[in-house]
């Protein structure tokens, strides 16, 4: 059992959890994945660590409520336990001096960056952030990443805060600004904007890392359940990822892959709403 | 009783399941034997003097010795032999490949069939799991500290035979539950998980410490065990965790499974129960499912599809049935519960439709032409014989390989070119006091030769913890 230390709302259905998870805080490095499973009988699912913390033995998950299992863990409280942690999994992100690193995170990808954005600097690049939410209650970890950043670029897709567009949009400016002399982009989101950001960047010629999170259940390669196509070969995004070089990720099929158990993830949905309702009469 | 007397007794046949009944859950298959028919079993050992069945051991049990006093009605006895030499009965007496070990030296299968050693072994195991405790003396502490990588069927064996020693063994296990390829491999209705829970569950009285969630090589590596932890040896039985693809066209279409993914949903996250709203791991249920291999996994997986509704359940395998490496038994289960067997074929690409899922595999027909290295006839594609079989779920169970992820983290530690882990004569691998056995030293072996290897590496690791050597 793994103890939750904190658990609160960061913007709708987004939930930081702090977990202690001693053996895997110790070992925990950016890009590093772990798999959670909430209660007995429940399924296996990967989650990118936001921070962790040595000392305390704690980990930091942020979590956004997308079907019933993360439900089931975005409803539990402080106090509580979540029954399985096991990791840190998947190679960690390559941190190298690049001059000038732009991050950009969506969702709760904005966290996965975080720790990233830490490590980058500590080896002298420049970094910028930039993190997008659909509004401004959606844009989350600008404070904590501004400790590490050179620059945040907020951006939200109604323009109620920060730059109004897509993150996209905000990455286009900076590439096309030659005095950025930008190095690398390192990305963590939902598929599609990690390949909106591969299509900005490729004219550019200049290196992206995306970071993938496809269907999962071990996570140590032994199902290969988590199979991607990266430049014409066939990849395990748990032990050879889960962090790519863009512009060889076949996307298309990643988001079909990732939809194969669509028809279950609704009767699961289903089944814990109703027995959420019927709880409560 | 007479020699000629033990020789009109007939084999006992073991009591199935109906094999139609049995097609659509996932219940035991095999029964077990009724007291009488036990009793009769055994009556039929002859008592040889130089008893050859042991040879075809791993583990070497005093066969004769329990099986004796199981036809002199001493359950109690027969179960302390079996024990002495093997902490996993129940689980031996269900998965070994008898017909090609202990039976297959049996006297009495030169004149017609051997003695049901298996199902004995099992009868046995059953008996003392549920009629005694577990009389278990803890021996005196040798203050070593042993490491065991894995649960599966070699570190069990390895950790129960080091805690007879004395030594503090912890097993670290990467999954939520221990058991290995015991849990997520082998399917409820050959090994319960049940029985698996309570021989592991033996272990722990007997002072293991299980430790699951955590993986060698990410969550701790070898060194940090040695240098950090305070463990004096390391035993590594991770297993060949690595599913192999056949590398044709198609494989990432929805409805493709390795044969490890698709049995671990099934079995480790008890993904047919989703539908009855028992858990929560999804599998997909195909009206037509095919399976490629023709090993025990290859078994497993088809006849879980067929129990999970495809019709037909289909088997590919290049070669013909002499060459399949499956247990006899299995095999017969497989036919008898509808499977269909599809002998040389191979797939050569699997079909998809508009929206990504798989509709078919294309195969080809394949010949027998002349010996390969492994002195089996190779199979050789026939021109243009290329069909379609349609299928919604594509399973391939071909093989694994060495996981990469222990070796790669683990400086010093040599590997062969397939990236198996080299060890000497007893098991040691190139590091001093790190040993290793089962599939990562071998390659797919079976439960037996990892329990094997697990019990040999454990009296090497106890001379090495006692006498440095």
């Amino acid at each position: 059992m793994f103890p939750i230390r904190k658990a609160v709302w960061l913007a709708p259905k987004v939930r930081l959890i702090e977990v202690e998870a001693q053996r895997v805080a110790k070992h925990h490095q950016p890009g590093h994945f772990v798999i959670i499973r909430v209660r007995d009988p429940g399924e296996r699912i990967p989650l990118t660590m936001a921070t962790s913390d040595a000392q305390a033995g704690t980990i930091t998950l942020v979590v956004q409520v997308v079907g019933a299992t993360t439900e089931m863990l975005c409803d539990l409280e402080a106090g509580e336990s979540i029954l399985n942690v096991v990791g840190p999994l998947g190679k960690p992100t390559e941190i190298e001096d690049f001059g000038h690193a732009v991050l950009v995170g969506g969702g709760v990808g904005t966290a996965v960056i975080y720790p990233q954005a830490e490590a980058l600097k500590k080896v002298g690049n420049t970094v910028s952030a930039i993190i997008g939410g659909r509004t401004k209650e959606y844009v989350i970890f600008e404070k904590e990443l501004a400790e590490h950043c050179d620059v945040v670029h907020p951006c939200t897709d109604d323009g109620s805060y920060g730059y109004n567009g897509f993150v996209t949009g905000k990455l286009q400016e900076l590439l096309e600004d030659e005095s950025q002399k930008i190095g690398a982009v390192i990305t963590a989101g939902p598929v599609p904007m990690m390949r909106a950001i591969a299509k900005v960047t490729k004219p550019f010629n200049v290196r992206t890392i995306v970071s993938l999170n496809p269907i999962m259940v071990d996570g140590t390669g032994m199902c290969g359940g988590c199979r991607v196509s990266v430049g014409g070969e066939t990849k395990f995004a748990c032990v050879d990822g889960p962090e790519f070089e863009a512009q060889d990720v076949d996307f298309d099929e990643l988001v079909d892959r990732l939809a194969t158990y669509q028809t279950q993830e609704k009767i699961a949905w289903d089944r814990l709403h109703k027995c959420q309702d019927c709880s409560k009469s | 009783m007479k020699p000629a007397e033990r020789m009109k007794i007939d084999r006992q046949p073991m009591t199935e399941q109906d094999a139609s009944a049995r097609a659509k859950n996932f219940r035991e298959v095999n029964q077990g034997y009724a007291d009488e028919a036990a009793t009769q079993e055994a009556l039929r050992c002859l008592k040889c003097k130089d008893a050859k069945c042991v040879n075809g051991c791993p583990v070497g049990i005093d066969i004769a010795g329990f099986v004796g006093a199981v036809a002199d009605g001493d359950l109690n006895k027969a179960a302390n032999i079996l024990l002495a030499a093997n902490v996993l009965p129940g689980i031996t007496g269900r998965v070994c490949p008898q017909e090609t070990q202990c039976e297959q030296y049996c006297v009495r299968g030169k004149k017609g069939v051997s003695v049901g050693i298996g199902y004995l072994e099992r009868f046995v195991a059953d008996w003392a799991r549920e009629n005694r405790e577990d009389l278990f003396e803890p021996p005196p502490p040798t203050g070593k500290k042993v490491a065991v990588v894995g649960s599966g069927p070699a570190g069990l064996t390895c950790a129960g035979e080091l805690s007879k020693m004395g030594h503090a063994v912890t097993i670290f296990e990467a999954l939520h539950k221990a058991g290995g390829v015991l849990v997520y491999g082998i399917p409820e209705f050959r090994l319960p998980n049940h029985i698996v829970e309570a021989e592991v569950d033996g272990l722990r009285r007997r002072g293991v410490d299980i430790v699951t969630d955590v993986v060698i090589g990410q969550t701790y590596t070898i060194p940090e065990l040695l240098e950090e932890e305070g463990f004096h040896a390391v035993f590594v039985g991770n297993g060949a965790g690595l599913p192999v693809f056949q590398g044709i066209p198609g494989e990432n279409l929805k409805g493709v499974y390795s044969a490890n993914e698709f049995l671990t949903r099934v079995n480790l996250m008890g993904g047919y129960m989703f539908d009855a709203g028992e858990t929560d791991t999804p599998i997909i249920r195909a009206s037509q499912a095919v399976v490629v291999g023709g090993g025990n996994t290859a078994m497993d997986s088809v006849r879980t599809a067929k129990r999970l509704g495809a019709n037909p359940a289909t088997l590919i395998y290049r070669r013909s049935r002499e060459e399949m490496p499956a247990r006899v038994e299995e095999i017969k289960h497989a036919e008898e519960e509808g499977v269909i067997f599809r002998l040389l074929n191979n797939p050569i690409e699997i079909l998809g439709d508009d929206k990504g899922w798989v509709r078919a595999v294309r195969c080809i027909k394949m010949e027998l032409g002349e010996p390969d290295d492994s002195g089996r006839r190779r199979p050789v594609p026939v021109e243009g014989s290329e069909f379609e079989l349609p299928c919604q779920v594509f399973i391939e169970a071909i093989g694994t390989g060495a996981n990469p992820l222990l070796t790669q983290t683990t400086p010093g530690l040599e590997v062969n070119r397939w990236g198996n882990i080299i060890v000497d004569e007893n098991n040691m691998t190139s590091i001093p006091g790190v040993f290793a056995g089962g599939d990562i030293v071998r390659g797919g072996a079976t439960v037996i030769l990892a329990m094997g290897d697990g019990k040999g590496s454990s009296v090497a690791m106890h001379e090495y913890l006692m006498n440095g050597k």
